[in-house]
């Protein structure tokens, strides 16, 4: 009896020896086509980071031609080439190419795909407590792609024609004929295609954030305890899915337009000294398209960089995040009505007056959710107690910019007033800060919260408070002044402002001083580069839940290995920010804290939860073996 | 070369303050090593304060730079819907810059004021129904009176043009303007067709109709003053956009789907020139729409002037029939004996007939 006891415990054994045996993955299966969700979020975040610096450079490039018209740039001839002309001086074509490669490259590359790849595949299984996503092998075709569509769009900078340069936005028929425009040859071929692939890995990935958020989640983790993070991730993917396919379509109908004679955008058109064949197309068509996604896009940007700034308020201010409800109600109205403003990107494109009367009420009303956010953070920061840890800094930087960005957004919403502001540095200033900056904020908010449970070890704090407030100051230097130059009337994406007299002569001085304000906040990066490589191999060790943080990814090891939780998988009792309670002993008490053990603190309604406990407790979804598998 | 030099030794600064921060973090791990993290300390502090500072000297810089750049903005508008549009950006621009800087202050303030403090607790405030109904329903008020009232102006702008204003034809191409008046004699804008255009129509007039005749095109566009005005807009090959700054008038060309913006412009550009001072002055028309490379320079000049004085102007113009008598031989012969005032006299009759054949077939060529 003994005997047999004995042996099949030794078969057990040996059972499991060779299971866990079977998950030692080689290195092309560990690092390189990992399904592992942690894996694949820091190949979106290398990735993003190096887009990023190809990305600012660009406009680094560009704001020298604008600051300083007259200087000769021979020296960068070794990096860019024949794009720099004879006279030494920035080809107008290449200053296009440059303006396209920087919106596409920031707004798809590093804004959606580094923030949101990077933590939807972070910190979704983490905080829902789920051992990976839906799909691990969804979840790695969904880098992939994006990893070719990264590639296609490197190869297009590197073209003798140049990559695209008809604006981030290709209109047609611009983008359509390539006797028009020098960025419209194979530069815009590959950028069409590097798009329909880009959207693809969208798509893969926005369906496993949706599938695992549903049904994934662990014992008791209810939706109304889900923490505010993974509501914008989750909100996120359900625009992401719903849009881009359209833009796909967009896509699609200019490659046939290009390619193969057809005249979706194409009417009328007489160039280079003939008249084409092409009637009945329509370019506002396209733009409908594309903006169907492109405003939904803005909120895809904004909305990961809303829910991580949620996390580290509430955390570093140690208080519960103001109007949790209400956070997630404005969240879920501004994903509602991201999908029915589009149309106030053309007020002026000819497009019926009518529907910019209809497009500009419906714009005003996606204000009060945006506004109601505002002032939830500004709540919680009221009577916190506030740790300034970089993340934080970040965070509020965030909020300052969504505030400052925002408000222009009702000038430029309104019809009236976007006719003299349409296409100037107006807009540029408005979006910059309410988007771009915004969301790179969050991003680096991110990066410094969660480096600790991504790589095991501490970033430096002292770099990073330098890196914000560099960043910080100079990101407002660069768009501030960009109001005024808007009111004034100057128009987006111009090579040089000489040709006419409202433009020239005036805010040259503004002009540089953006272009030295630019340059500084661009090296202030490399502050943050050199942090996060130098913190990734000689950062101090992290402790299990070094920012005192309630949320179940700090439950895990410091360095969480495959399946995430060693053993079972803890259940979920209580809402993620129960900071500072009264009563309680710490100024903080994890989700998966039972009421029952926290009888002093505990509210009168959450007693009566006690009950609902041993059910919880009891209950089984996702994690039958109770060990990762 | 300044340049340069400015931007390496800016490049120098941003090495430098890394430096800094590698020093003070070397010295603060040799300081605290083996303690467990406290928050409270200087580090905390400073940044506190930095965003008083911030908030402070960030105020008065966007003060300074605003006085400062308003010498460089816009005249007041010389069309009506401009002044307008502007009073109702100014207005606007008070209210939203009011409630940036509230929550902004708000904001860092708060950040200042609640920084970490050993033995402080924060206070458990999870909501207030109260206070959440009452800042989306304020914030909701306020949009909704911006909303109305630029909706109303914005039905006004773009509503049809009233009965007798000028119509004018702006088309775009790359990378000019060409304006088209509808000629002195039925102030008409005759029909046109993009299969039509060459080197000398080039806007593509279509001389089948009667309208047509009388019409002419001219590298500046000279408006009356005093009256509706109505721009047609066009564009022949890519997507333009019609940007008259000083009259606050923007509306895209496209191509296939003709756009139209009317205005009213009340200064001529005399008065303009009398205004500012600056005896050079021109109203401009310029191009918002990324067209290819040479979108930037893009530009045409615009003259406001008189009603007697653009008449006598308008007079001097010669019609593009007379200018290029050849397209005679589009007229549908139904309509030959009303184009003959804008043809050569019946004498050189002959050599008309020689050249329309030649533009006969290079128009048929085109028409494809």
């Amino acid at each position: 009896m003994a005997t047999t006891d004995a042996t099949s415990t030794a078969s057990v054994h040996v059972a499991e020896h060779d299971h866990h045996e079977h998950y030692e993955l080689n290195f092309w299966r560990k690092y390189v086509f990992a399904e592992d969700h942690k894996t694949i979020a820091k190949q979106y975040l290398i990735t993003g980071i190096f887009w990023a610096i190809i990305g600012i450079s660009f406009s680094v490039i560009f704001r020298l031609q604008l600051g300083f018209p007259q200087m000769k740039l021979e020296w960068l001839r070794p990096i860019i080439g024949n794009w720099i002309e004879e006279s030494g001086k920035l080809s107008p074509d290449f200053y296009l190419a440059l303006v396209t490669m920087h919106g596409t490259i920031m707004v798809f590359f590093v804004l959606t795909a580094g923030l949101s790849g990077t933590f939807s595949n972070f910190l979704i299984p983490l905080q829902v407590g789920a051992r990976d996503m839906a799909s691990g092998f969804m979840n790695m075709l969904s880098y992939w792609f994006f990893f070719m569509a990264s590639l296609l769009m490197f190869v297009s900078i590197f073209l003798e024609t140049g990559p695209a340069a008809g604006g981030w936005v290709v209109y047609p028929p611009l983008s359509a004929l390539p006797q028009a425009h020098k960025g419209s040859e194979l530069g815009m071929t590959l950028w069409l295609s590097s798009m329909a692939l880009f959207i693809v890995s969208q798509l893969l990935g926005g369906i496993n954030y949706i599938t695992t958020v549903i049904n994934l989640r662990t014992r008791g983790m209810s939706f109304s305890k889900l923490p505010l993070t993974i509501w914008a991730f989750f909100l996120t993917a359900v625009l992401g899915l719903i849009s881009f396919p359209v833009l796909l379509s967009a896509a699609l109908l200019l490659i046939f337009d290009r390619s193969f004679g057809t005249s979706f955008f194409l009417s009328d058109i007489y160039i280079a000294g003939e008249a084409l064949p092409n009637v009945g197309g329509s370019p506002i068509l396209f733009q409908h398209l594309f903006w169907f996604l492109g405003h939904p896009e803005v909120y895809i940007v904004m909305l990961p960089a809303l829910g991580i700034t949620s996390e580290i308020i509430a955390t570093n201010s140690r208080k519960p995040i103001f109007g949790y409800r209400a956070m997630i109600a404005s969240m879920m109205g501004i994903a509602f009505l991201a999908f029915i403003v589009w149309a106030h990107h053309m007020f002026v494109t000819g497009m019926n007056p009518f529907l910019g009367s209809v497009f500009m009420f419906l714009t005003l009303i996606i204000a009060v959710p945006s506004a109601v956010k505002a002032f939830n953070y500004i709540t919680t920061l009221w009577r916190g107690n506030i740790r300034f840890t970089p993340a934080m800094l970040f965070s509020i930087g965030l909020v300052s910019f969504f505030i400052s960005g925002g408000v222009t957004g009702l000038i430029l919403g309104n019809a009236a007033l976007d006719i003299q502001l349409h296409d100037t540095y107006f807009v540029v200033a408005h979006f910059h800060l309410v988007m771009g900056a915004s969301s790179a904020f969050g991003l680096l908010a991110g990066v410094y919260h969660w480096f600790p449970k991504m790589f095991g070890r501490m970033m430096n704090d002292k770099l990073g408070y330098v890196h914000f407030w560099l960043t910080f100051i100079g990101i407002y230097s660069v768009f501030f002044p960009m109001h005024y130059i808007g009111i004034a009337g100057f128009p987006r994406r111009y090579y040089s402002f000489t040709s006419n007299d409202f433009t020239s002569n005036i805010f040259q001085d503004m002009n540089a001083f953006i272009s030295l304000a630019a340059i500084v906040t661009f090296s202030a990066q490399f502050l943050f580069l050199y942090n996060f490589i130098h913190s990734l191999i000689k950062g101090k060790r992290a402790t299990v839940n070094p920012w005192q943080s309630n949320t179940l990814e700090w439950t895990t090891p410091v360095i969480p290995g495959h399946g995430n939780w060693p053993g079972e998988i803890p259940a979920v009792y209580r809402w993620p920010y129960d900071y500072s309670k009264p009563g309680a002993k710490d100024d903080f008490i994890p989700q998966n804290v039972p009421y029952s053990q926290t009888p002093e603190s505990n509210l009168p309604h959450e007693k009566e939860l006690i009950s609902l406990e041993q059910a919880i407790e009891a209950q089984n979804f996702n994690d039958q073996f109770k060990q990762p598998h | 070369m300044v340049y340069i030099v400015g931007l390496l030794s800016l490049v120098f600064l941003a090495l430098a303050f890394m430096v800094f921060g590698r020093l003070t973090s070397v010295m603060k791990s040799v300081g605290t090593s083996g303690e467990q993290e406290t928050y409270g300390g200087t580090s905390n502090k400073i940044n506190g304060a930095m965003f008083m500072v911030f908030l402070i000297l960030g105020t008065i810089a966007a003060t300074w730079s605003f006085i400062h750049s308003t010498q460089y903005f816009l005249p007041e508008a010389s069309s009506i819907h401009g002044r307008r549009t502007d009073g109702l950006f100014w207005g606007s621009m008070a209210i939203v810059t009011a409630s940036a800087l509230l929550t902004n202050i708000l904001l860092f303030y708060f950040a200042y004021k609640y920084q970490y403090k050993d033995g402080k607790r924060a206070t458990y405030y999870p909501e207030n129904h109260k206070l959440e109904l009452l800042w989306t329903v304020v914030p909701a008020v306020v949009m909704a009176i911006m909303v109305f009232t630029g909706w109303k102006a914005w039905r006004d702008i773009m509503s049809e043009a009233p009965e007798g204003a000028q119509e004018v034809e702006l088309v775009g191409k790359q990378f000019n303007w060409i304006a088209r008046y509808p000629g002195v004699d039925n102030n008409k804008l005759g029909a046109f067709n993009y299969k039509l255009i060459d080197n000398n129509n080039e806007v593509g007039i279509d001389y089948s109709d009667e309208a047509a005749f009388d019409d002419f095109t001219a590298p500046e566009l000279h408006i009356p003053v005093g009256k509706p005005v109505l721009i047609r807009i066009r564009a022949r090959d890519v997507l333009h956009s019609v940007f008259i700054p000083h009259m606050r008038v923007k509306m895209d060309a496209v191509p296939g789907m003709p756009t139209r913006f009317w205005f009213h412009p009340d200064k001529t550009t005399e008065q303009m020139r009398n205004e500012t001072g600056n005896q050079n002055f021109k109203y401009e028309i310029a191009c918002t729409e990324i067209c290819g490379r040479g979108h930037f320079s893009m530009k045409m000049n615009l003259v406001v002037e008189d009603q007697e004085s653009w008449n006598k102007w308008c007079a001097e113009q010669k019609p593009l029939l007379s200018s290029f008598p050849e397209y005679a031989s589009r007229i549908p012969a139904s309509l030959k004996a009303k184009a003959a005032k804008y043809l050569p006299t019946v004498g050189a009759d002959t050599t008309s007939t020689a050249s329309t054949g030649g533009v006969a077939s290079s128009g048929s060529a085109s028409l494809r």
